[in-house]
């Protein structure tokens, strides 16, 4: 799951991570009252959506009034953000965080990640900060410090020095960095991060070491032992009809390429691969609906009107390898969908496994005007021959 | 022969009186495994279907000989029940749990590095030598025992696909491994194709992937040296937009690392026979195998 910066910051806070003084703003108004209480300008103004490369969009600009943070906020607040990691469509920004400026001498980078092939924990550090670290991996790698922490060991002094060193923090600096390198890794740990990121970090002039960006990912997985952070989520940042889907528990994948073939799957392997069939087919996949392993009736019934709803969708391909989710049941509930919602586009079923003899006999008794194919290339075919029609 | 699973294989079941537990045991029963314990923590002393039902796992080792785990715990309680079997001195756990958080497979893989003990999963549909013992959630009955082709893949339903269309070829398999779709598991590729290389039955293996990570460029590297046997590979997910998590938690690319095309490419330069249409996959094992 994805915060704000700004709710980024508080958990920073909380544990002792620098961060400059500041506070989130809805509203022009409350924006110039965070500026009043920061003491001084430059205050720096901040979209809080859920993506990077805010600054290249627009999205962060530097006040140095009270009058402009007004003027700035409310530009900000409303406006449709385009970064790089939007895609084209943007993103309504709701919120913007107003935060003191800093004197800056020098930026940095530094996160923490797991790693999956090692099963350590990476500290990941460059003097090249401010930068997308993509880029410096791939130009400089040379620029790039990785220290590994074992995670039953925990962060050790050594390996604070290890970072410290090998950025050139200069002496003064020493204690400061390693107290929040110390808290981050804290910060990680304790709140089962899959990132915590700080792009830039800065040393000032006054030889303090602050988080001027802060991003963190939580593991969803992880959500059950973490009700303060999972009040963090934002489900204006969520495409509406996965949101829709989370609900009934099922895992709906919105591919936002402009394909117009739906797709309910059971498994998520074989649903990455069913999208790659349709497009071999020369057909685009829209979207996919994971219905799971142990899906009953009613999950069916609700994933198949979820797909249904999607508005750039032409046709709705259905594979399904009955193993614990028998053919029976997805079919029964596909049926009552399909009566309830109305069938307003072709749908092709391609069904296997478990019950698949009862499953097909449902279908072709529902009255229902379904495409059967007799296997996966079939399926694929037959999709897109309707699609491309 | 086969790996890691046979007819000698006595399974204990972990979480064996939850829904899915009761479910997948008789499942496992029914194919002919031999499932010689069950544990549910407070519920020692009863039985399920004849099954006993211990308290913890190190008595249900000692009193039943029980030398696998099979483990259906809910994911808060997933790490916790692995632990308990590398501690209960069983040779083998499976793990089928899917969800369970990064942090604890980070601390269940660098605990088990120090105990001999293989981890298979978690998030995963187990393990099955067809015809002899199955551990886990795939259906049975579209597998073909005998041989001679043994199947690894980070997928479920995937796998069935594929072991479906070997099936339907006529072509039969030793053992069928899914090693799960987090990106932190116990057992990976090249631990499979490696006892694959070494077990006599097999004459050629089928490995499946998918994106994210990095477990399909190592898997190619280590064919390249040390597989002489032939390998289909097939890699779902050409199609994912980057950044986006496709489902399974490991299945995501990240930057520019984690790519189909990049294990793609990978995997044929080692010499593996990339399917590139998953529908064709059959017909290309076999003229392959």
């Amino acid at each position: 799951m994805k915060i704000h910066e700004y709710q980024a910051k508080e958990l920073f806070r909380k544990n002792g991570v620098p961060v400059p003084n500041g506070g989130v703003a809805f509203t022009p108004e409350e924006a110039r009252g965070v500026a009043q209480t920061l003491g001084g300008f430059p205050v720096v103004v901040k979209a809080q959506i859920h993506a990077g490369g805010r600054g290249k969009g627009g999205g962060v600009k530097l006040a140095r009034s009270l009058e402009e943070v007004g003027a700035l906020a409310g530009q900000i607040i409303g406006m449709t953000l385009v970064t790089p990691q939007t895609g084209p469509q943007g993103r309504l920004v709701k919120k913007v965080l107003v935060e003191q400026g800093l004197n800056i001498a020098k930026e940095l980078y530094l996160s923490i990640l797991p790693d999956r092939a090692t099963a350590q924990n990476i500290i990941m550090a460059s003097e090249a900060g401010g930068m997308d670290i993509e880029t410096v991996a791939a130009e400089t790698p040379e620029k790039i410090v990785k220290v590994y922490v074992d995670p039953l060991l925990g962060i050790q002094p050594y390996h604070l020095r290890e970072a410290a060193f090998r950025l050139n923090i200069p002496a003064a600096a020493m204690k400061p960095f390693f107290a929040l390198l110390s808290s981050l890794y804290r910060v990680f740990n304790t709140c089962d991060c899959s990132l915590v990121e700080i792009n830039p970090l800065v040393l000032t002039a006054e030889n303090s070491v602050i988080a001027l960006d802060a991003k963190v990912d939580v593991d969803s997985n992880a959500l059950f032992r973490h009700k303060d952070i999972l009040a963090y989520r934002d489900t204006d940042e969520e495409d509406p009809l996965e949101l829709e889907a989370s609900k009934y528990n099922l895992n709906y994948i919105n591919l936002g390429g402009g394909g117009n073939v739906g797709n309910m799957v059971n498994g998520a392997g074989l649903a990455m691969a069913t999208m790659d069939i349709i497009k071999l087919a020369g057909a685009e996949p829209a979207n996919f609906l994971d219905v799971g392993g142990g899906a009953n009736a009613e999950m069916v019934e609700n994933g198949f009107r979820i797909l249904l709803s999607d508005k750039n969708v032409r046709g709705i391909l259905i594979n399904i390898f009955g193993g614990i989710l028998r053919c029976d049941v997805l079919a029964q509930g596909v049926v009552t969908a399909a009566h309830k919602a109305g069938l307003n586009v072709p749908v092709v079923v391609r069904m296997e496994g478990t019950n698949v003899e009862e499953g097909r006999r449902i279908l072709s008794e529902s009255g229902l005007n379904l495409i059967t194919a007799v296997d996966l290339k079939d399926a694929a075919q037959k999709v897109a021959a309707i699609v491309n029609a | 022969m086969s790996i890691f699973v046979d007819k000698n294989t006595k399974v204990l079941v972990q979480g064996i009186t939850g829904r899915e537990g009761q479910f997948h045991t008789r499942q496992c029963a029914a194919y002919g495994t031999r499932v010689v314990a069950g544990v549910t923590p407070g519920k020692g002393g009863q039985d399920m279907d004849g099954i006993p039902v211990f308290n913890r796992a190190k008595e249900a080792v000692a009193q039943t000989g029980a030398n696998c785990s099979l483990i259906f715990v809910p994911p808060a309680f997933a790490a916790d029940a692995i632990f308990e079997a590398a501690d209960s001195g069983v040779d083998l756990i499976v793990a089928i749990t899917e969800g369970i958080p990064v942090m604890d497979m980070m601390r269940v893989k660098n605990y088990l590095r120090n105990i001999t003990c293989r981890l298979i999963g978690p998030n995963c549909p187990g393990i099955i030598t067809p015809g002899a013992c199955k551990v886990g959630i795939m259906p049975g009955p579209i597998h073909k025992p005998g041989g001679p082709i043994g199947v690894v893949s980070r997928s479920g339903t995937l796998t069935y696909e594929v072991v479906h269309q070997l099936t339907q070829q006529g072509i039969g398999q030793t053992t069928c491994i899914g090693i799960g779709g987090d990106p932190v598991n116990g057992t990976n590729f090249i631990d499979c194709l490696s006892a694959f290389q070494s077990d006599p039955e097999t004459t050629g293996i089928v490995m499946v992937g998918e994106i994210g990570g990095t477990a399909e460029e190592d898997a190619a590297n280590f064919i390249t040296r040390e597989v002489t046997k032939p390998v289909v590979g097939f890699i779902a997910g050409l199609t994912a937009p980057p950044g986006r998590r496709m489902g399974h938690a490991g299945a995501i690319i990240s930057g520019a690392s984690g790519t189909a095309q990049g294990k793609i490419t990978a995997m044929k330069a080692s010499g593996i026979h990339v399917c590139e249409n998953l529908g064709t996959l059959g017909e290309l094992c076999a003229k392959v195998f």
